[in-house]
């Protein structure tokens, strides 16, 4: 009897569920990472000294250690004091917290973009400071930094990859179970390639589409 | 009617308004004359709020402007204020730069901003504009829009901070004129300028800031026709 059996329509299901995994995971990371960001790239650009001190620590060490050991690290915490969590809730939270980390910068320099000037006018016009940053800072602000958001929403994507290495069944995770049985793995690697680059390689050209648009 | 009393204002260790006193009255157009660095455009930022004062008193119809009690976005409204830079919105067309206000501050329906805002771009001459993107004109028709979007807000008082000085010699005309349509319609104003003949010809009162002093006041023939002051006579000989 064939150890191995070579993969066939049967695991297109199980591949669809790795596919719909990592857009899941990617979405949600990049949904949290945007709000957060966000929330805290205003804070950054309008924070005193301290905020930005206290903030900025915290986002350099998320940004400077690598994910998979932020992912095995903090899975393994979590296990060793008790409370094992799933790896899909464990890798939604750190993937969520490394974009985030990320996104504070894209934010935070689309909010010092907005000239003081353009502020000052519609804070002469009667509008109040939370009705000038709604109204003014942040569409303008957003705007110049959508081609940046693209590229990190992009990286989180391909990152997404790493949460297998804590056993969320995501696209690489059904991969690397179909090689083990089929032993096909230049195929379902190229598979598995080609997949990521379709998502991405749009997306990408959009981001320069609209950053040729808005140097124009 | 618009009351300075005694004002000073400093930055640091330099005193830019070493007690200032000038009344406005409703209907009276004033214009601030003087070199760089007198102190004209930093009156109009202690009139607006947008900067504290050190020392005096502004009321405008009464309302103390610096006093901790006193709503500065209501007062704001009252004031409208024009900058040397027109600071457009630029995500906004023409119209929504101008119908933005109404309807964020004063509650206005989208309906009844719009149709506030396209009376004041039509009447600054920019009706035919209202569904373009500011970025896209030149900047008198900008200072225009800024114009426009000022007085959507219907205010009592326009403070203008020099609004010809950023312009390329050929647009200033325009946006004269427009200041021009105003002092016609009774509008209540303070240019800062360097336009002499300008503030000749439309002024009620014209002042002369001196390092931080009105040095000379008066009507423009008493001013700018027959000074008295030496230092009045300095800067008029350069300028003109």
């Amino acid at each position: 009897m064939n150890l191995f059996t070579p993969i066939s329509w049967n695991d297109a299901g199980f591949i669809l569920t790795g596919v719909l995994n990592t857009v899941y995971i990617s979405v949600i990371a990049i949904l949290v990472g945007t709000i957060l960001g966000l929330v805290l790239g205003f804070a950054r650009a309008e924070g005193n000294k301290a905020v930005n001190m206290c903030l900025g620590g915290v986002l350099d060490i998320l940004k400077s250690v690598p994910l998979i050991i932020q992912l095995i690290l903090f899975s393994t915490f979590i296990g060793a004091m008790g409370y094992p969590l799933d790896p899909f809730v464990a890798g939604s939270i750190i993937l969520s917290l490394y974009t985030m980390a990320f996104m504070v910068e894209v934010f935070r320099s689309g909010f010092d973009n907005v000239p003081h000037a353009t502020k000052k006018a519609a804070r002469s016009l009667g509008m109040s400071y939370w009705q000038t940053v709604r109204h003014i800072s942040i569409p303008i602000g957003m705007r110049s930094v959508l081609p940046s958001w693209i590229g990190v929403g992009l990286s989180v994507i391909k990152d997404s990859a790493l949460v297998s290495v804590i056993g969320y069944m995501e696209l690489l995770r059904t991969a690397e179970q179909l090689i083990s049985r089929s032993q096909q793995a230049v195929m379902i690697l190229v598979g598995v390639g080609l997949f990521y680059f379709l998502i991405s390689y749009p997306l990408s050209l959009y981001g320069k589409y609209i950053e040729r648009k808005m140097t124009r | 009617m618009i009351e300075i009393k005694g004002v000073h204002k400093s930055f640091g260790d330099l005193e830019v308004l070493k007690g200032i006193d000038l009344d406005v009255k409703k209907g009276e157009v004033v214009s601030i004359i003087g070199a760089s660095g007198s102190g004209k455009s930093t009156l109009l930022y202690c009139i607006n709020a947008i900067e504290a004062i050190n020392g005096g008193k502004i009321l405008v119809d009464g309302v103390d402007v610096h006093d901790k009690n006193t709503d500065k976005n209501q007062l704001r409204q009252n004031l409208g204020m024009v900058f040397q830079q027109w600071n457009s919105f630029p995500h906004l067309t023409v119209l929504e730069n101008a119908a933005l206000a109404p309807q964020v501050v004063k509650g206005y329906s989208k309906e009844k901003a719009e149709e506030i805002a396209t009376k004041e771009l039509t009447h600054v001459g920019l009706g035919d504009k209202l569904h373009e993107y500011p970025t896209k004109m030149s900047g008198g028709q900008q200072q225009r829009l800024a114009i426009a979007r000022a007085l959507a807000m219907d205010p009592p008082y326009m403070l203008f901070d020099e609004v010809t000085s950023a312009l390329d010699p050929e647009l200033v005309g325009e946006v004269l004129d427009t200041l021009r349509l105003l002092r016609d319609d009774g509008m209540t104003m303070i240019c800062v300028t360097h336009e002499i003949a300008f503030a000749k010809e439309v002024s009620d009162k014209v002042a002369f800031f001196h390092k931080g002093l009105i040095e000379e006041m008066g009507t423009p023939q008493q001013v700018l026709e027959n000074p008295q002051k030496e230092r009045t006579k300095q800067f008029l000989s350069k300028v003109l």
